[in-house]
């Protein structure tokens, strides 16, 4: 592999500081959590960063103290550290227990052994898996202008929010965490920010270059969850095209409350499908008030995909979608 | 001196005059990097051509290479050493604790094979560093057997002709072995869902999966 210096932080502070003075020294950097994807990265010499080179120091957030625990509070509610290992979040009983939608995301990632190593920050701020970003092509996630997926292989290709660049936000976490109303607090040269999980992802067409608010000298530290209601179902449905070590072809995270028969609120953010964790409020918005038929479950996966817009190979996510919405979502409203 | 080549043992003992290399103080290792090595060397063009690319093996010691010392156990053994800060979990075992057991497939996270343990817990050890294993207990497929005895699920896998060519079974064995430890008696689907993380391509997954439920009926890992 390239050279590199690992760093060991101690603190916050000190994790900021080596970032800070790694690029006062003209060195390109990388925070480091499980380091499953980052290594690939920088063995293929694929910039993790736009405008950065393959690191020449690792920020190991590892030998941070504390950010790798689920905290709940006694008012309700949890934070969970960034560094946080998928396979702890997917066992975790009471995330299984008032927070399934992330516990079955998690659960759902890769393989065990990338589940041990990989973290809940690493998944939602992953790099696109788009072959062609991956296989070394100037193209607009590598700092380039041009995205290769419009005239080429594109059926693993977004179908909601695309342009200039398609790719698809790859995590499984983050629609569950979208769905849940998550808040992601984010470590920075100037402190804390505190971000809503609505406002974290951003799009092709604001930002081609990157997926999240994040700057190059930020880091996710945590994210915290709202204390569950009561009535309070959550699930996370994915298809593959295969049954393991794969990304979703598409992906749905539903979070419902229940009064008796009747759905008082819900979030449905599809995976899979977009450039970022893509809510469908109009199909939410016919649920409200209603008893979950076979009926109306129908019309809500024919309204998820209202304004799909497909590439030349991947217009077999329309149907996808309406019927792992429909399914999941009267699967959900009449499971005890 | 005996003629050690009239005898039937495959051991490691050192045969005659150690001042003069035999055969058998080559390692198939050795044979084969020497091996590599002439080949590279007669086609050096295509080595250019190369250079630009990551390679799986032993890379050159250089001496300006950030490294960090690190206390590290490794099937029960406790080393204290420098390593490089570039180098993966798997290529301190492999090419500088010589512990072969753990295979590289492809290097990225993507075969299994070079599946060992970390604190009790299956990791790719291609997708780690040397570095970040500082402190840890690691466990090896070199570290199943005891005193000579190959565990219970070694002794499966044999049974059960679980390996075809053999490159993933010390993965899927410290899959296995890491399934075993936290639940003795899985199901089929619990084996499969644990090995999911671990590629054959031989595909001998039915008999992986009988020699670990065979296992789990008679002991353990």
């Amino acid at each position: 592999m390239k050279t590199f210096t690992n760093q060991n932080p101690g603190t916050v502070d000190e994790a900021i500081e080596l970032v800070r003075t790694a690029r006062e020294d003209g060195h390109s950097v990388s925070f480091a959590g499980g380091g499953t994807d980052l290594l690939q990265l920088v063995k293929e010499r694929v910039v993790n960063r736009s405008g950065q080179d393959v690191p020449d120091v690792l920020v190991n957030l590892k030998s941070l103290e504390g950010v790798d625990q689920v905290s709940f509070s006694s008012l309700g509610g949890v934070a969970i550290g960034g560094l946080t290992t998928l396979s702890n979040l997917a066992n975790n009983p009471r995330i299984l227990d008032d927070y399934k939608v992330l516990a079955e995301a998690a659960g759902q990632v890769g393989t065990p052994q990338i589940r041990n190593a990989g973290t809940l920050a690493g998944n939602v701020c992953q790099r696109p898996w788009c072959w062609y970003y991956r296989n070394g092509f100037p193209c607009y996630k590598a700092g380039g202008n041009e995205c290769f997926s419009i005239a080429g292989e594109n059926q693993l290709h977004a179908i909601f929010g695309g342009g200039p660049s398609f790719i698809v936000h790859p995590s499984d976490v983050a629609p569950a965490l979208v769905a849940l109303d998550a808040t992601f607090n984010v470590a920075g040269p100037s402190g804390n920010r505190v971000i809503s999980s609505s406002d974290f992802f951003v799009l092709p067409r604001d930002n081609v270059q990157h997926e999240n608010v994040l700057s190059d000298d930020e880091f996710l530290i945590s994210v915290d969850l709202p204390a569950p209601p009561n009535g309070l179902k959550s699930t996370y449905h994915k298809v593959m095209d295969r049954d393991a070590w794969t990304h979703a072809l598409v992906s749905v995270a539903v979070v419902m409350e229940m009064d008796g028969d009747i759905c008082s609120a819900v979030k449905i953010v599809l995976g899979g499908v977009a450039p970022e964790p893509w809510r469908v409020p109009s199909a939410e918005a016919l649920l409200i008030g209603n008893v979950v038929t076979e009926e109306l479950a129908r019309s809500v996966g024919e309204a998820a995909v209202s304004g799909a817009r497909p590439l030349a190979k991947n217009a077999y996510k329309i149907p996808l979608v309406r019927g792992v919405v429909a399914r999941t979502v009267l699967a959900l409203a009449t499971s005890v | 001196m005996t003629n050690s080549r009239d005898s039937n043992s495959v051991s490691n003992e050192k045969v005659g005059d150690s001042d003069k290399p035999s055969h058998f103080d080559l390692s198939r290792r050795g044979f084969i990097g020497g091996t590599s090595a002439a080949l590279l060397a007669a086609k050096s063009t295509s080595v250019k051509a190369q250079e630009n690319s990551e390679s799986v093996g032993v890379e050159p010691e250089v001496a300006n290479v950030p490294k960090t010392a690190i206390t590290v156990t490794v099937n029960g053994a406790s080393h204290q050493t420098v390593v490089e800060d570039r180098w993966t979990l798997n290529e301190f075992l492999r090419d500088h604790l010589e512990l072969t057991g753990s295979k590289i497939g492809c290097n990225r996270g993507e075969c299994g094979s070079c599946t060992v343990l970390v604190d009790g817990e299956p990791v790719y050890s291609c997708s780690t560093l040397a570095v970040w294993a500082d402190g840890k207990e690691i466990l090896t497929v070199e570290g199943l057997e005891k005193d000579g005895q190959l565990s219970v699920l070694q002794q499966a896998f044999m049974e059960h002709n679980a390996p075809q060519c053999g490159f993933c079974t010390s993965g899927q064995l410290m899959s296995a072995t890491a399934l075993l430890e936290e639940n003795p008696e899985p199901t089929v689907d619990e084996v499969r869902h644990a090995l999911a993380g671990n590629l054959c391509r031989c595909s001998n997954y039915n008999a992986i999966v009988e020699a670990v439920m065979d296992a789990s009926k008679t002991g353990g890992a």
